[in-house]
């Protein structure tokens, strides 16, 4: 844990599989007219026998990859999540889940990150539609080096899985050398009050937030949760018992994302109340990264507020 | 089979037996690929696949029943050595072939694997065929054979009056394949059009097969409301007495 230096979580994923791709002649990065974007540009210059070009058509594209997989090449696809997997859900289910193919879906420009474009491009709902789907795997790096990490994993990871990033450049928290626990919720901060639970590139916030808390006497614990499916069971109980609330924090829509998953595992067996922060079933609109955030309660100083009001409460 | 189940496609299955006898009896090798995209004629698919003894004939008797490897539309996870890919939403198939060729003509040079799928005419209607085509066409799949049943029906009528597909042939060939127009009810016809297409590497191949939905059972020929309607067992009966 350390540093100050800011880096683009999809150029580390994009540099894993760069390095993945290397040593596997099987993996195919498939992009639909996106791949600089989606931080593929290093394997579409210097490894183009490893990608496959699909145009702006990311149905064909999931419909491609699940035949790849089928004949033992290891998928790649990328676009923007409102894209894919946005344009073609039903294709990843019956192609890809149902199948039960092999192909990873690599999506970024996550939440609110595509900020200045608008809403038609702010993916807000993306966990909730790869979640429900049975087969799926759905992973959240938090920053270019745990990105890395999760593309150097995947290639063994035989299943479907979606990969779910922010655009924009954030603090590295993680070290490169790090191996990815597929599964595993990492503790982050420790505290003695609340525990708070995120994903994604929002762990940069909560974590500002805590230390917010603290200047507060409140001392949260953080917890990151870059797999949020299949869940770390075992750490969502022990943070039920060691305290009495627990928060969640998701640049995504409340409603049948991140948080809800963990509500609903804690409400079969050990209910315990929850507070959700993330969108309140709105649309974004254009403007700059941190004023949206902040309109949506996601910033640091607005997380520390929920947060205190629900401790307090 | 389809009397048996209460439900599925009739007419479509029907119009496809000599296209899947002369695929299973003559064309597909062990290593050539075939799939349906249109999955709702799944019954011509099994049917076809007990008379060349691949599953046992009694089996045909529990298609769309529960606990059946017989699914309502085909399912790869159920028959994984007899089902390429799980189909029936419709305009997925030519993606996914296409899929297949590609990573075949990334390890062949010459072509010794072939991809064949299957659609309906109908399903020309969904706009993800026409991505998988601009797809073929781009990567040179001269390894990929689509068959269009053009049967000209739908589940709600003629296919130019819900929505007009012509010019079919013209539109295949615009988007860069090659087009073989055929009557699809004619083996020999259909066989001559699949060695041509294997000799045209340079592109894909869509066969275009003209086909009678329902052929062979006069009471329903050409007929559209056969298209998603199973008959009664004693429609059934009547049609085997006649057959």
């Amino acid at each position: 844990m350390s540093g100050t230096e800011e880096k683009e979580i999809r150029k580390g994923f994009g540099e894993g599989l760069f390095e993945a791709a290397k040593e596997n002649s099987e993996i195919i990065a498939l992009s639909a007219d996106l791949g600089e974007s989606t931080g593929f540009g290093k394997i579409m210059e210097e490894l183009p026998e490893h990608f496959v070009e699909c145009g702006i058509a990311e149905q064909n594209m999931a419909c491609v990859a699940s035949g790849l997989a089928h004949e033992g090449k290891l998928p790649y696809i990328s676009s923007f999540a409102m894209f894919s997997p946005g344009r073609n859900w039903e294709q990843i289910r019956t192609t890809i889940c149902l199948n039960n193919q092999d192909v990873k879906i690599i999506s970024t420009h996550a939440g609110f990150s595509d900020a200045p474009d608008g809403a038609t491009h702010q993916a807000l709902e993306d966990i909730a539609l790869m979640r429900v789907l049975p087969n799926m795997s759905v992973f959240s790096p938090a920053d270019w080096a745990e990105a890395k990490a999760l593309a150097r994993k995947l290639p063994g990871y035989k299943r479907p899985a979606y990969v779910r990033m922010q655009r924009g450049a954030f603090p590295v928290i993680f070290q490169e050398t790090d191996k990815f626990a597929i599964g595993r919720a990492k503790q982050v901060r420790t505290g003695r009050d609340i525990a708070i639970l995120t994903t994604g590139s929002m762990l940069h916030n909560v974590l500002k937030a805590a230390e917010r808390l603290s200047a507060k006497g409140i001392e949260a614990e953080v917890l990151h949760f870059p797999t949020i499916k299949p869940l770390d069971k075992p750490a969502i109980w022990s943070a039920a018992h060691k305290f009495k609330k627990i928060v969640t924090v998701e640049e995504h829509q409340i409603d049948a994302g991140f948080g809800s998953s963990i509500a609903e595992l804690l409400s079969e067996v050990l209910p315990t109340p929850v507070l959700r922060i993330g969108v309140k079933g709105e649309f974004g609109e254009s403007g700059s990264y941190e004023e949206l955030l902040k309109k949506h309660g996601l910033d640091s100083e607005s997380i520390a507020l929920s947060v205190k009001k629900f401790y307090n409460n | 089979m389809l009397a048996a189940a209460g439900s599925g496609h009739t007419a479509g299955s029907l119009g496809l037996v000599e296209i899947l006898t002369a695929l299973y009896g003559e064309i597909l090798t062990d290593k050539d690929l075939f799939m349906l995209s249109n999955g709702h004629v799944a019954p011509v698919q099994y049917a076809t696949l007990a008379e060349f003894g691949k599953i046992p004939k009694g089996e045909l008797a529990t298609l769309r029943k529960f606990g059946s490897k017989l699914q309502g539309h085909p399912e790869r996870v159920a028959m994984p050595e007899l089902i390429q890919t799980t189909s029936g939403p419709l305009g997925e198939g030519i993606g996914q072939a296409a899929g297949m060729a590609l990573a075949i003509q990334k390890r062949e040079e010459q072509y010794k694997r072939f991809v064949y799928v299957v659609v309906g005419d109908g399903e020309m209607q969904e706009g993800n065929v026409w991505e998988s085509l601009m797809f073929g066409a781009k990567y040179k799949l001269g390894n990929l054979i689509l068959i269009i049943d053009r049967n000209e029906i739908q589940i709600s009528g003629s296919t130019e009056e819900v929505m007009p597909l012509e010019n079919l042939q013209a539109k295949c060939e615009s988007f860069g394949w090659h087009v073989a127009e055929i009557d699809g009810n004619n083996m020999e016809s259909f066989i001559g059009a699949v060695g041509t297409a294997k000799i045209v590497t340079d592109r894909p191949t869509a066969i275009l097969a003209h086909t009678v939905p329902g052929k062979g059972v006069s009471d329903i020929e050409g007929d559209y409301k056969w298209h998603g309607k199973a008959p009664s067992k004693e429609e059934a009966t009547k049609w085997k007495a006649k057959v």
